[in-house]
């Protein structure tokens, strides 16, 4: 593994730190402001808990955010975990509210502009709406759940010193899920840039227990959240928990509960299938920010004792924050993968060549674009993206709407299957009938990615994809996980 | 960690609960003691009753120290423990009060006229009965906050009789045939008595606002 990826990775360390220093005191700002719950109990709780659930649920959002553009060379992602770790620390420095995933989606599409890579425009509105849901939809989670606790401690008479008693467990077991929620839905934010580009490999015992790449990458981050919270967290949750509204610490208790629920629905892959199976519309797997849930939910409870109670104020810098953060990271981002390229010569896009052949036009065909316009364009062999971009826009006939698709054909990515080479298979996470399929395809080469895709598929069921409803969506992220583990094993033993 | 939070709470319940019951047992001790004195003066009787006082009062000093320094090691109830504390420190200066005027009694002997105890008996039991009914919303501001202000109610009632009470003894005392001092020292031992009527009238209105800053 080369050494240099690691100096790349300490970006991403740094944001997993800041977010550790800045997003636990969300979890447990009120707890320990307080006086609820002692520092040093919150510190280790959210750290297992922030670790476990990057580990466990951490896949859903990086989708979300791989989508959005994917960062292949590691260079380019050091850079945009870097840009939008300064972005977060430098707002915090100057008392504004912020949020890692606003910044880091801001990174990605400055990088995205830089290397002139498209922005998926579906993901980047699902994000943007699921910013302005997120605060909307943890109100009204806490105001409900104010108004069901309020009810429930009335009706339960408990003497003033048990209900401190239980006020403290409900805090800790409160800020425990918080903590796991903040891990799954916010890792990605930290090394999901780098998950195209992801350096691990992953090792395990056929059958049994597997450690993937993208857990490794996880866990990592999770670590650095987990320094974040014991080295610098305390402050900002005592000045959270002084600062936010005055709250009981039950009030305290059902911020930090709406907080997590929220978190929750935003990252759980498992949710979302069951939804789906049950015919019911699903929650968008992104990363949202966990300051803005909290004042959400603060305000939610707010308007539930008095309507002159929202402050106008907090949602103007809110609302400030869903702007000047994503475009700060961006245009950072932008400046710092400037220098690294021509200052310091180093990838930060990996490109690759490109070609309409016969099997990409037959492609294309099948998914029913008209093919006829790109006659002219066969056979040329185009050196890189924008190149091969301004080609096709200056090709009469092509609609803007296939030209993602048509790149995506034409992308040359070889990859050769040698039989010597198969042995690793054993130590992925790849069944054994899939592993069976890839043995199968020992001796051939394929020129384009989806061909092998293609191949696999034709050998084994193991290898097909689902059709694309919903239900299926968690079956087919899956299948692609391990599609990706796959390029990669093949793409490092072949010397790629 | 869980296990022991819990049996530091229990402990803590029924100590505050205990401090209450002591509170309570000292009205009824009071009432007893000044009966006593009415009926048969200074005995034997009535100094059993001073030092039963005595000892409540230790006894509550004893608790209301022990919660104190509980809640203040293990940083409990953080929004609600200053309310806590001076809610028990003002009942404990209750205790101290009833003691103070059974000590007064003890050692100044007042001559209480035949035809002026019954009032004097009224007073006393208008202000025990206050006090317990501030004992009642004490216990329901630990667990039914809500309910607090029904028991605070009749603690001002009580109050209010036990005033107009001293203004019309104080009255009948000054227009009798009675050396000054004596009437002075007949007034004083009314007003003792209603001046507890007073402080407990005090921690209601405390108590009130407590009971209100707990309604979530």
């Amino acid at each position: 593994m080369d050494a240099a990826i690691f100096l790349y990775l300490m970006g991403a360390l740094f944001l997993g730190w800041s977010l550790g220093a800045n997003d636990a005191a969300n979890v447990f700002g009120t707890a320990v402001g307080t006086r609820m719950v002692r520092f040093t109990v919150a510190a280790a709780v959210c750290s297992v808990f922030v670790i476990l659930g990057a580990v466990i649920s951490g896949a859903g959002t990086a989708q979300t955010l791989g989508k959005l553009g994917a960062v292949n060379a590691v260079p380019g992602a050091g850079m945009a975990a870097l840009t939008a770790a300064v972005t977060v620390y430098w707002m915090t420095k100057l008392g504004l509210p912020v949020s890692t995933s606003q910044a880091i989606v801001g990174s990605i599409i400055g990088w995205n502009l830089f290397t002139g890579s498209p922005t998926d425009t579906t993901s980047l509105i699902k994000i943007l709406s699921t910013w302005v849901a997120c605060p909307l939809l943890a109100g009204l989670i806490g105001a409900f759940l104010y108004k069901l606790t309020v009810a429930f401690v009335g009706w339960a008479k408990l003497h003033l010193f048990r209900l401190d008693a239980y006020t403290r467990l409900a805090l800790i077991l409160a800020g425990a899920f918080g903590s796991y929620a903040l891990g799954a839905n916010n890792i990605a934010n930290v090394v999901g840039v780098f998950l195209p580009a992801n350096p691990f490999t992953t090792f395990g015992a056929e059958g049994g227990f597997s450690f993937t790449a993208t857990e490794q990458l996880f866990l990592l981050g999770g670590i650095a959240i987990a320094v974040g919270v014991f080295t610098y967290s305390k402050r900002v949750m005592l000045t959270v928990g002084a600062d936010l509204v005055p709250l009981s610490p039950i009030g305290a208790w059902v911020v930090v509960v709406a907080h997590s629920i929220v978190l929750f629905l935003f990252a759980s892959q498992y949710l979302e299938h069951l939804l789906a199976r049950s015919g019911l519309p699903t929650i968008p797997l992104v990363p949202v920010s966990s300051s803005q849930a909290v004042v959400g939910a603060v305000i939610g409870i707010g308007l539930l004792r008095s309507a002159k109670g929202i402050q106008w104020p907090v949602l103007g810098k809110i609302a400030s924050g869903w702007v000047v953060t994503p475009l700060i990271s961006g245009l950072l981002c932008f400046v710092g993968l400037f220098f690294l390229q021509n200052v310091f010569n180093q990838t930060v896009f990996r490109d690759f060549p490109y070609l309409v052949s016969s099997n990409a036009v037959e492609r294309l065909d099948a998914q029913g674009i008209d093919t006829n316009s790109l006659s002219e364009l066969q056979g040329i062999r185009f050196s890189g993206l924008s190149e091969f971009k301004l080609a096709l826009s200056n090709t009469d006939g092509i609609e803007p709407a296939n030209v993602t698709k048509i790149v995506e054909a034409a992308r040359i990515n070889p990859i050769a299957i040698e039989a010597t080479k198969l042995d690793v298979l054993k130590r992925t996470s790849l069944s054994t009938a899939q592993q069976r399929a890839v043995r199968r395809l020992a001796g051939r080469s394929f020129l384009h990615r989806w061909m092998l895709d293609e191949a696999l598929a034709m050998e084994s069921e193991a290898w097909r994809s689902k059709p694309l409803t919903t239900a299926n969506k968690l079956y087919n992220r899956r299948l692609e996980d391990k599609r990706r583990e796959l390029y990669w094993i093949l793409a490092k033993d072949s010397g790629n | 960690m869980a296990l022991q939070l819990f049996g530091r709470t229990r402990n803590l319940e029924r100590q505050v609960d205990e401090f209450l019951d002591v509170l309570a047992d000292s009205a009824l001790t009071f009432r007893n003691a000044i009966d006593t004195y009415l009926k048969a003066g200074p005995l034997e009787k009535f100094g059993e009753k001073v030092e039963q006082i005595v000892e409540l009062e230790a006894r509550g000093d004893h608790l209301t120290n022990s919660v104190e320094l509980e809640m203040y090691r293990e940083t409990l109830i953080p929004d609600a423990r200053g309310d806590v504390l001076s809610l028990l420190e003002s009942l404990d200066a209750i205790i101290n009060a009833f003691k103070g005027v059974l000590w007064y009694f003890a050692t100044e002997t007042p001559n209480i006229p035949d035809d002026l105890k019954p009032q004097y008996a009224e007073l006393s039991e208008l202000t025990c009965s206050g006090v317990e009914s501030l004992v009642v919303a004490a216990r329901s501001f630990f667990r039914d906050p809500p309910s607090v202000k029904d028991h605070l109610h009749k603690v001002r009632y009580h109050e209010k009789e036990a005033d107009k009470l001293v203004t019309s003894l104080r009255r009948d005392i000054f227009s009798r045939d009675l050396q000054l001092a004596e009437k002075i020292h007949l007034r004083f031992f009314a007003e003792r008595i209603v001046w507890i009527s007073d402080m407990a009238e005090d921690v209601a209105d405390d108590l009130a606002i407590y009971a209100i800053k707990r309604n979530l």
